[in-house]
């Protein structure tokens, strides 16, 4: 069959700077992946393409490019499944980080941000002489997250550090979670300690892209939000996120729905003035088309709340 | 100055278990490899690791036995013996280290079967134990902050008086070339595959430590041993881990028939490699195959189990051909994977003769550990999941002993001028006019001769006419444009001078290949399909003399098991 590859280019060495598009028109066979395109692309018809690529079988991470608009990784991309009506798959290199050339991206910050979780096993006192005695569900609950093989799909599509490079994004933290959830780590109040930080845990905007986007079925978000249990779990509670999540909760247990606005105000603090001052147009605004229901104390109780309440009772008492 | 003690060149399981065991010691170490350490190819090693760390009737002699008769007597048992003795040790290392290898109900080390073990000795993440091991090793190697030269290709070692002190080697993102000194070198560079077309390895795998350390004067032992794996999938070519048969998974003929009951009554499925895969290619040529390949099927295993231990290669198989292993069997055939030879070493990863005999050429201060030495551990075939291991105990054996000579070193200089030699070379390459080749024609008429020829089954005529084709290759690639003229990140280069590794290497296989004149492991001949105790059982050696590979032999080192027929 014939494909159309649009291919995102920049030349670091070229006169003209930033990107260009170029457009690759050759014949393949039906099962061809993009990155199998890309490699004829650049074995046939252009040798300065560059692309990072290995193992072609989704274990070794080196090949995760956008492909029309969104990350994946090109080795298991079957071109069939991504043909749009009008025949062109765009390839642009990840979002995110910035290029070194053509497809290839530094990979330098995502790399100091897993070394900020201190990513390595702590163990409490001596080892033992044999193996550490581990339930095999919590190893099988590693497992999933040790199939992460830093590929970087959730990083280049995380719409928090599209707006905050601090984030330490979604990669870093599900690798933080591997060492939480490690029975044979025994640094959790300094790992937790650090994740509650500003760039942390809160930083999340639970968007879900990173485990829409992620290869491997990592769910990064997921782990992000156990993190947030961990962490308010360990009594850090100082936090706007600890604030929100209870403020969230309390209304919704107490009216049966939630209360925006006292949300705002619980979770900034009452005293927060500037901030809550700032939100006071946008507070204004929705109002008045009816996006926000009346803040206490004309904020009315729902029909069956009562029921709401009960299931936050039982769902306390599973605790 | 030196700028280090011992310089790691190539970062996957063999090589950070070097550097973390060299930094031990308190030597100033680095790693280099042309891609990111987690990029390493070691990922791929899907089923597991062996050891026998303790069970009612499993035994360390159990495990050296089952080794030494999978390499068909052809395996050094002093290096075996090391290699089975200290695995348990380096399981509990690796667990230590933070890999969260599978359980059992008692919350200690679980295992699996796997192929030619007496024993289920094979301890395993999933169907991900390489890249579990591997994301762990790496995460010691932060822990230990040795430097990390990442995207670095070598071009040259650098040699002075036949000792080698380091390397020349070019930064990816910049193009430029720089020397980096060390009192030792360890090649951990990986293996060879891509040599083959096609091949389960990854497009790194293009042999370039066993190139460098060849073409400087190291010498290459056994290459002609060439494992095919017999699970490989139609088309691509991706491996399907031995541990689905390992779980009980079978393998079926067209006509849908276990057809290994006739090839190995006993063992069945999980024969050793060799054997299967010839079975599969028999029955493939015989006509009982379709459009070239067998089935491996995995119904009766079940979802769940599938699911838990075997769900990478799920993926894979929904990936790439779109079969629910669950539902439907999947063809397979026999695909190049591993090779048994590489660079002569001794059991501490030296690749030079220690005792100060001669009896084979090497280089001091080189060393070398992983797919890319030879110890010989491995002898004609390798059992599955003895790889992973073999890295990691004579990874570490090579990180110490590469410590303890450097540490021996005081006087250390360098005065040749290999950087301006190495730049010369390359700007010659780019300047090279464009004559109409390419780099990528080349290889793949290379790799289709190499598994045309060299494949599981083998004859003269065959490997004589793949000789001639390579030395045709050769000749071609004296003249072949790079292609790209770009500094940052020019991989027509690097793809371009790893060709030139991958011809060198062509040409020992099929030179060390025609040699052999029996059948033993891997090396099968049609013409000659019996082993010969009697004449061959010797390591084949090759030697780079006046451009060309030279051969000699070396004996096998024999200490309690006696060759036997050999019965799966």
């Amino acid at each position: 069959m014939q494909t159309k590859l649009s291919v995102r280019r920049q030349d670091p060495e070229s006169q003209q700077p930033g990107s260009r598009m170029q457009e690759y028109t050759i014949e393949v066979p039906e099962h061809y992946t993009v990155l199998d395109a890309l490699i004829k692309v650049r074995e046939e018809v252009d040798p300065s393409l560059a692309i990072r690529c290995s193992c072609r079988a989704a274990i070794c991470g080196s090949c995760a490019v956008r492909v029309n608009g969104r990350a994946r990784l090109a080795c298991n991309t079957k071109l069939t499944n991504v043909t749009p009506e009008d025949g062109v798959v765009v390839v642009e290199p990840a979002g995110n980080q910035p290029v070194v050339k053509d497809l290839v991206v530094d990979l330098g910050v995502f790399w100091s941000k897993i070394r900020a979780v201190a990513p390595y096993l702590q163990p409490e006192g001596p080892e033992p002489e044999e193996e550490y005695i581990a339930p095999n569900e919590s190893m099988l609950l590693l497992t999933e997250v040790m199939g992460c093989i830093m590929c970087g799909a959730c990083v280049s599509d995380c719409t928090a550090l599209e707006v905050d490079s601090n984030f330490l994004g979604p990669a870093a933290l599900a690798k933080a979670f591997r060492f939480t959830e490690d029975p044979r780590d025994g640094a959790d109040a300094d790992r937790l300690h650090n994740l509650n930080e500003y760039g942390g845990v809160w930083d999340c905007t639970r968007c879900m892209m990173c485990v829409e986007v992620c290869p491997k079925g990592v769910a990064p978000m997921d782990r992000i939000m156990a993190l947030r249990e961990r962490v308010m779990d360990a009594g850090m509670t100082n936090t706007v996120g600890y604030r929100h999540v209870a403020a969230f909760a309390e209304s919704v247990e107490h009216a049966g729905w939630l209360d925006e606005t006292m949300l705002a105000v619980k979770s900034w603090g009452m005293f927060n003035v500037p901030k809550l001052i700032a939100a006071l147009p946008i507070g204004l605004r929705a109002l008045k088309r009816g996006k926000l229901p009346m803040p206490a104390p004309f904020h009315k109780k729902r029909p069956g709340h009562e029921n709401v309440a009960r299931i936050f009772k039982r769902l306390e008492g599973k605790k | 100055m030196v700028d280090h003690d011992v310089l790691v060149v190539g970062a996957g399981l063999a090589g950070m278990r070097a550097a973390i065991a060299a930094h031990r010691t308190g030597a100033n170490v680095a790693l280099l490899s042309k891609v990111h350490p987690v990029r390493s190819h070691s990922n791929a090693a899907q089923g597991g690791i062996n050891a026998a760390l303790r069970g009612t009737d499993d035994s360390v002699d159990s495990h050296i036995y089952d080794t030494v008769k999978g390499s068909d007597y052809l395996g050094d048992q002093d290096a075996i013996e090391i290699m089975c003795q200290e695995a348990p040790a380096e399981i509990i290392a690796l667990e230590h280290m933070g890999v969260v290898f599978n359980r059992d109900e008692e919350g200690r080390l679980g295992t699996r079967n796997f192929g030619g073990a007496s024993y289920a000795r094979t301890f395993f993440v999933a169907d991900i134990t390489g890249q579990a091991i591997l994301h762990v090793m790496y995460e010691q190697i932060i822990k230990t902050g040795v430097r990390s030269y990442e995207e670095w290709f070598v071009t040259d070692l650098i040699m002075e008086d036949g000792v080698c002190k380091g390397v020349v080697a070019m930064e990816m993102l910049t193009g430029k070339l720089q020397s980096i000194t060390a009192k030792a070198t360890i090649i951990a560079a990986g293996g060879l595959g891509r040599v083959f077309e096609p091949s389960t390895n990854a497009l790194i795998c293009t042999g370039d430590g066993m190139a460098l350390a060849y073409r400087a004067g190291a010498s290459l032992m056994d290459m002609e041993m060439v494992q095919y794996h017999p699970t490989t999938l139609k088309g691509n070519g991706v491996l399907l881990t031995e541990a689905a048969r390992g779980e009980g998974a079978y393998l079926l003929n067209a006509k849908g028939e276990r057809f290994m009951e006739h090839y190995a009554p006993k063992m069945k499925e999980l024969a050793s490699r060799d054997v299967v895969s010839r079975a599969e290619q028999t029955e493939i040529n015989e006509g009982r195959g379709e459009d070239g390949c067998v089935f491996l099927d995995l119904r009766h295993l079940g979802k769940e189990l599938i699911h838990t231990k075997l769900s990478y290669i799920a993926e894979v198989a929904k990936d790439f051909v779109d079969v629910d292993l669950a539902e439907k069997p999947v063809p397979i055939r026999p695909g190049q994977h591993y090779i048994m030879g590489g660079i002569k070493t001794d059991i501490d990863g030296r690749t030079w003769d220690a005792t100060g005999g001669d009896r084979w050429a090497g280089i001091p201060g080189l060393y070398a550990a992983g797919e890319t030495a030879c110890v010989s551990v491995h002898g004609g075939n390798r059992l599955g999941a003895n790889s992973l291991l073999e890295t990691v105990v004579f990874g570490k054996r090579s990180g110490e002993a590469a410590a303890a000579y450097a540490k021996d070193i005081s006087d250390f200089s360098v005065t040749s001028s290999y950087l301006s030699d190495a730049e010369a070379h390359l700007k010659g390459l780019m300047d090279r006019p464009d004559n109409g080749d390419k780099t990528a024609a080349l290889r793949m008429e290379m790799g289709e001769v190499m598994n045309q020829h060299l494949a599981v089954f083998r004859n003269e005529e065959g490997m004589q006419s793949a000789l001639v084709k390579i030395k045709e290759l050769k000749e071609r690639y004296k003249q072949l444009p790079v292609g790209h003229s770009g500094k940052v990140y020019n991989t027509a280069l690097l793809f371009h001078l790893e060709l030139g590794n991958m011809l060198d290497l062509a040409e020992t296989i099929a030179v060390g290949a025609l040699g052999r004149k029996e059948s033993r492991g891997a090396h099968s001949r049609q013409d000659i399909p019996e082993r010969i105790d009697a004449e061959w059982m010797k390591h084949t050696v090759v030697t780079p003399k006046d451009g060309s590979p030279a051969l000699s032999y070396m004996p096998v080192t024999v200490t309690r098991w006696e060759p036997q027929e050999r019965v799966y």
